[in-house]
């Protein structure tokens, strides 16, 4: 369990995190979404003992990072933005470093370092120092070091930054493998990477959670819920379209696009639009390359919420 | 204490992994023994003793130690690293003491290695053995004290020009600390009593009476107080920001 209590940073006269409380149970994966400079970081730093919160309390795993930081660390994987390493180590002295660290022993330790090793591909880097790798290498690397210790808890600060979709793909494999039995925190501004991976997302803006919800129930918030979006056959056809769908009593209004002959129709507020607008096209003959329903843009409810 | 041990030998490693261990010890290595040789007239004053040699130890110390020191704690803050170290199960404590010991054991290992010179002097005459041993060790403690201002001072910054130069600065006030060069600095403006108090402070006179071939009490004490105390304050403005 972590759990965040009125937690709030200031440097200065800048509140970079403000009243922020929160709490997350096993089997979550929560996304910390916002923009750059919103305290997503910050956030994260207090919960791994980084940073010490202005007031507030935070705790993991039942253990207040202030009061008992030696327990909260040890319950907590965490990857620091960049993940930043000792660049002349060579990847096996990392991870032995890490593994002397975080107290690994006997055959636990072992079978812990080739388990990693094995997970995040780095058996042909292992003789190499950390700077002559890679920038998706050294991520992994940092992602490693983060679980060698198999913690309940785990909070990562954009773990795919810098990775190529083969290598996005995989982490989040990983996640998604780890997320049945621990807790997980992982902060991006990839919305994508919010479908794929989490069970829920808290957007920060200015310091403060401007909202708290399923991805689902987020995307719901959007102005293209149950929008319906075709894709014409015949660019021709745009205009005539256009004024038929929107001359429908459910919707709201159309959005069109030229360059690919695209039209979406937005619907009004809870009404369900599809049948209309399929029984429509069909009535008129319209020639659809793509006709589909749409469950709402993060990307859209992101900008509105932070803007 | 098992996360000293570990700490310091990786910090220990980072020093030989890269060539500064090497082009260390050797201009340390070069400097000591030419300054024994030529300013220090080795062989002229026809005596069988290091004299000449421990002499300018001080003075070597205050652009080598810092040299060392300035990457303690700056190049940690730079590349991020401290993030890494300080969100991993360690006591504060351990990191600080865990690195300033690497950096003496390192000093140790450099300072040992002129042993050559110990072997000629027994070679050409019949020196006072004790009061050589006596004064590696008075050597080896300035060098404790220089590196753990040092280590304070690249606590401070994230750029190790920053922490060099603040190193050599702090270290060179201490080192003459029993001068008119410092001491006219205070005496307008503080009583007396902190004047000696500040003069009593020195390194040389410190240094100077252990290389002699006395191990008084209170000059052990001095040192081991001086690098308690900067390896104090070395935690405390870690605690106070670690993400500079």
């Amino acid at each position: 369990m972590i759990k965040t209590e009125h937690l709030t940073k200031r440097y200065g006269t800048l509140t970079a995190v403000d009243d922020v409380s929160f709490e997350v149970g096993p089997g979550e994966v929560l996304g910390f979404l916002g923009p750059n400079g919103a305290g997503k970081t910050t956030t994260m730093r207090m919960l791994a003992g980084f940073v010490t919160p202005t007031t507030g309390r935070a705790s993991i795993c039942g253990h207040d990072v202030e009061t008992e930081p030696l327990a909260a660390k040890a319950a907590l994987g965490y990857l620091p933005e960049g993940a930043p390493s000792y660049g002349e180590m060579t990847v096996r002295r990392f991870l032995d470093f890490i593994a002397d660290v975080r107290a690994l022993e006997g055959a636990r330790r072992s079978a812990r370092l080739e388990h990693v090793i094995e997970h995040l591909h780095l058996g042909a880097v292992l003789e190499q120092t950390i700077d002559t790798l890679s920038k998706g290498f050294r991520r992994r690397v940092g992602l490693a070091q983060a679980i060698v210790h198999d913690p309940p808890v785990l909070i990562l600060d954009e773990p795919t930054d810098g990775l190529d979709p083969n290598q996005k793909h995989e982490v989040r494999a990983l996640i998604n493998d780890m997320a049945r039995d621990k807790i997980i925190v992982i902060s991006t501004h990839i919305l994508e990477e919010v479908d794929a991976v989490c069970s829920r997302a808290i957007i920060i803006a200015r310091g403060r959670i401007v909202a708290d919800d399923t991805p689902a129930g987020l995307a719901a918030r959007s102005r293209y819920h149950n929008a319906v979006t075709m894709q014409l056959e015949q660019p021709g056809q745009l205009q005539t379209a256009r004024a038929a769908v929107a001359a429908l009593p459910v919707v709201e209004r159309v959005e069109v696009s030229e360059r690919d002959a695209r039209l979406t129709a937005l619907p009004r507020s809870g009404a369900t639009i599809l049948p209309a607008v399929s029984e429509l096209a069909a009535r008129t003959g319209l020639q659809l390359k793509e006709l589909h329903l749409e469950s709402g843009r993060l990307d859209e409810v992101f900008r509105t919420i932070t803007a | 204490m098992r996360n000293v041990g570990i700490i310091m030998r990786r910090e220990l490693a980072s020093y030989f992994a890269t060539p500064l261990a090497y082009v260390f010890i050797l201009i340390f290595l070069m400097l000591a023994n030419a300054f024994a040789f030529y300013l220090g007239g080795f062989y002229e004053r026809g005596q069988a003793d290091l004299d000449p040699f421990f002499t300018f130890h001080p003075w070597l110390y205050l652009f080598l130690i810092p040299a060392i020191s300035m990457k303690l704690w700056a190049e940690e803050r730079k590349s991020g690293s401290i993030e890494l170290l300080m969100t991993q199960p360690v006591r504060l404590w351990d990191a600080v003491l865990g690195k300033f010991l690497a950096g003496w054991i390192f000093t140790a290992l450099a300072l040992a290695l002129t042993f050559p010179l110990w072997l000629t002097v027994n070679y050409l005459g019949h020196p006072d053995n004790g009061a050589i041993v006596a004064a590696y060790l008075g050597s080896l403690l300035l060098a404790g004290g220089f590196l753990a201002i040092g280590s304070c001072m690249s606590a401070l910054t994230r750029n190790q020009v920053v922490a060099f130069i603040l190193g050599v600065v702090v270290c060179f006030g201490f080192l003459l600390a029993g001068f008119p060069l410092v001491l006219d600095l205070f005496r307008g403006w503080l009583p007396q009593v902190l004047v000696d108090a500040l003069a009593s402070l020195s390194f040389l006179t410190h240094f100077d009476s252990i290389v002699k071939g006395v191990i008084d009490v209170r000059d052990l004490l001095y040192f081991a107080m001086l690098i308690a105390f900067f390896l104090l304050a070395t935690a405390i403005a870690l605690d106070l920001r670690k993400d500079l």
